[in-house]
């Protein structure tokens, strides 16, 4: 494994493959933080030179974080399929990136080359792509999930309504939810973070929600984004949960600090499978974000880029029906301006599909932050270029519970207008029979939250 | 058993929260702690207390909203209802499929206010209104402060000589106030909160140190705080990550003889301090009582029994 370069008239030698990975990544405050990010941009082109060098046998047969000491490297390892493996082991992380850019690599050659690749080899393909060939690249993959309704097929842009409210009032969240159905969000997902992390609570709203589908025979799911295990209580209870939720970390340690474990895991799948009351096969939404690792202490010195794959390495374990990566909450120390939190956005969106799963994104930031609410509908539009599965959907994307600011109802329907995208057919077709949308346009009555009452 | 078990704890914590929500604490859920410092601190956190009853439980935006935007709403008392039951901004309408210029307008201003409080500075009036001398961690600039939290939590060697110089040593209390994330926090609630516990620090018969200011403090800045003066009891009063309803709310950390190496768990918590969330003068009352208990009890954080 060749580890030195020279870059105009200087050599760089690095130590190690976590030191290769962490400088070859774009500029991240959350890298500096860590102490690992390059010291300019010289040693960051040394870095991706050396990179680009590098076998994919090389990143196997190196691991950053050993299979032996972390259940999320064995998980990866485990769903490696060896056959595949072997036909491109001698690849170069070069040659990889072009193969994925190529005309020859359709979405099905991705697909089936992604099944023998490590989260770290796709980690390495993202260091040396351009946002552009992020783009390019992610575009050409879909992946279709089906939980109750079906998203992800070419040429559509899905929604997360997420009508949270700040004491958790039911009729605050139904006021929220009418005012986004009204724009035609909630396709993917009518989903709500809660204040209050208990059985009764999550209940209280997953019936309110039900009801209000049930009523208006609303083609999508529901969720509530509580911690796993008082989903599973309330879902033992009996609360009708078509999703269930748990944000992941790239580390068995980062995994802890969220409380949960890959058994943990295997258990509300059972639970799911066995007492679920949606249609399936899918049921699992997964959130994730660039530093959470760095902030519980646990990435081991491996960089957030190459940890955010890991915590896809982990998703695609569960088949889930959405991922998304909620990638400005976490704030400055992470990702500190709009650039970062761009490249970031694109980063994830292309490396979830990579690892063939259906990818959203929270466009967000929080007040200290260098972003404001443009560089949110740049990046909102360049992820649905992109053809990202899904986006979130918050009233003025003034979020009253979470205290940041994401996309809001009329951003997403602003990003399908504007690029041709339409909301997942079977929501489409329940908009146009209750008159809220025709040929894909908003009606004179969109907008009304009391046609809901 | 087990679900059973499950089932009656559920209950109970379900009653206490929803005292709490009704109280329109609206920081204090775990997602919104973990906010914080950043979407991923663990869930298990602060052990955070409700002070008093806030003035009013929903804390809508300054500009009246209502039906009048919506042209010819399908049911107007309905509209009307909506509205009430949240602070979100809904019945805003749109032309095409973009906001109305003033609901445009209503968000930028509130985002310029959360902006101005992250990058603004404490008003030199109100720190000599408590003759609060200013002391600073090695947060060096803002753009830093943001990017390095680990720098804020440690004191410049001059500001230590300072302290060192200034300062009541092992206090029964350390009185600190930082700007953190918000210096309009400070402007706005310290001349309410700082008398009213000087009051209920007095009533309990407690001892008040040398206060001062920090500039560019994190919260855990009172760990270096506390090796160098070894209170019993310590409180910072800092200012939090605006949001856009409120760009000025304060939260107070309040810890037993706080040392190098103290986990979140161990520190006690009154967040949303602002006049229309926790009432600046009640919270300071309220801290007052909290130190007095903090004392009886040799504890802080979760250890804490209110």
């Amino acid at each position: 494994m060749n580890t030195k370069t020279t870059v105009l008239g200087q050599t760089y030698q690095f130590r190690d493959l976590k030191e290769i990975f962490a400088k070859a990544n774009e500029d991240k405050s959350g890298d500096q933080l860590a102490g690992i990010a390059a010291s300019d941009s010289r040693e960051r082109v040394a870095a991706k030179q050396v990179l680009a060098d590098l076998t994919l046998a090389d990143i196997r047969n190196n691991p950053m974080l050993p299979p032996e000491e972390d259940e999320v490297s064995r998980v990866i390892e485990e769903g490696i399929n060896e056959k595949i493996y072997n036909e491109i082991k001698n690849w170069s992380v070069a040659e990889l990136r072009e193969y994925i850019l190529s005309h020859e690599a359709g979405e099905s050659e991705i697909k089936r080359i992604s099944r023998g690749l490590t989260s770290e080899m796709i980690a390495a393909t993202a260091k040396l792509m351009s946002n552009l060939d992020l783009i390019t690249a992610a575009a050409k993959i879909r992946v279709v999930t089906h939980c109750n309704t079906a998203i992800g097929q070419q040429g559509v842009l899905a929604s997360r309504v997420q009508p949270n409210h700040p004491s958790d009032s039911v009729q605050g969240i139904k006021a929220s939810l009418y005012e986004g159905l009204s724009y035609g969000i909630g396709d993917a997902v009518i989903g709500i973070n809660p204040v209050i992390d208990t059985a009764d609570s999550v209940k209280d709203i997953l019936n309110m929600t039900k009801e209000v589908m049930d009523k208006w025979a609303i083609p999508t799911q529901n969720c509530v984004l509580a911690h796993v295990t008082t989903q599973m209580r309330a879902i033992r209870q009996g609360a009708p949960a078509d999703l269930i939720f748990q944000s992941l970390a790239g580390s068995e340690k980062g995994n802890k600090a969220f409380g949960i474990d890959v058994k943990l895991l295997d258990e509300a799948d059972e639970l799911m499978r066995k007492e679920g009351t949606s249609y399936g096969p899918n049921f699992w939404y997964f959130e994730t974000g660039q530093g959470s690792e760095l902030s519980s202490e646990a990435h081991f010195g491996i960089d957030q880029v190459t940890m955010e794959a890991r915590c896809y390495g982990l998703a695609r374990k569960y088949n889930p029906f959405i991922v998304n990566t909620v990638v400005g909450f976490i704030g400055p120390e992470y990702l500190y301006d709009s650039r970062q939190v761009i490249r970031a956005g694109l980063e994830d969106h292309y490396m979830g599909k990579m690892h063939g799963l259906p990818m959203g994104c929270d466009v967000c930031y929080t007040n200290h932050m260098k972003v404001d609410q443009n560089d949110m509908d740049n990046l909102g539009i360049l992820l649905s270029a992109a053809g990202v599965n899904f986006v979130i959907g918050v009233a003025m994307a003034d979020d009253v519970m979470l205290n940041y600011q994401s996309t809001s109802f009329h951003d997403i329907a602003a990003f399908r207008e504007v690029l041709g995208l339409r909301p997942a057919p079977a929501f489409e077709k329940w908009l146009e029979k209750i008159g809220i949308m025709e040929n894909g346009k908003l009606t004179p009555i969109a907008g009304d939250p009391t046609i809901f009452m | 058993m087990e679900q059973q078990l499950d089932f009656l704890v559920d209950k109970v914590v379900a009653e206490l929260q929803k005292k709490l929500a009704e109280l329109g604490e609206k920081t204090s859920g775990p997602k919104a702690e973990a906010a914080v410092e950043g979407k991923a601190a663990p869930q298990q956190g602060i052990a955070p207390v409700t002070a008093t009853k806030p003035q009013e439980t929903h804390s809508a935006p300054a500009e009246p909203k209502g039906t009048a935007l919506i042209p010819n709403p399908k049911w107007k008392e309905g509209l009307d209802e909506l509205l009430a039951s949240t602070p979100a901004r809904i019945g805003v309408w749109r032309t095409g499929v973009r906001p109305l210029t003033k609901t445009m307008l209503q968000l930028r201003r509130d985002h310029a206010a959360a902006v101005d409080a992250v990058y603004g500075e404490v008003s030199q009036e109100v720190l000599d209104q408590f003759s609060l001398f200013t002391v600073e961690t090695q947060y060096d600039n803002t753009e830093n402060y943001l990017k390095r939290p680990d720098m804020g939590r440690v004191l410049t060697e001059e500001s230590v000589r300072l302290i060192q110089e200034r300062c009541q040593k092992r206090p029964q209390v350390q009185i600190v106030v930082s700007d953190g994330l918000s210096a309009s926090a400070v402007d706005a609630n310290l001349k309410d909160v700082l008398p009213s516990l000087m009051d209920s620090l007095k009533s309990y018969g407690l001892s008040c140190g040398t206060p001062f200011f920090v500039k560019g403090g994190r919260v855990a800045s009172m760990d270096h705080i506390g090796e160098i003066l070894e209170p019993e009891v310590l409180v910072l009063l800092i200012g939090e990550r605006p949001g856009l309803v409120t760009a000025h709310s304060m939260s107070a950390y309040m810890c037993y003889r706080p040392r190098k190496g103290m986990v979140e768990s161990e520190r006690t918590v009154i967040s949303n301090i602002h006049r229309q969330g926790t009432s600046p003068i009640e919270a300071g009352a309220h801290i007052g009582t909290i130190l007095a208990k903090m004392l009886e009890q040799k504890a802080s954080g979760v250890k804490l029994v209110l």
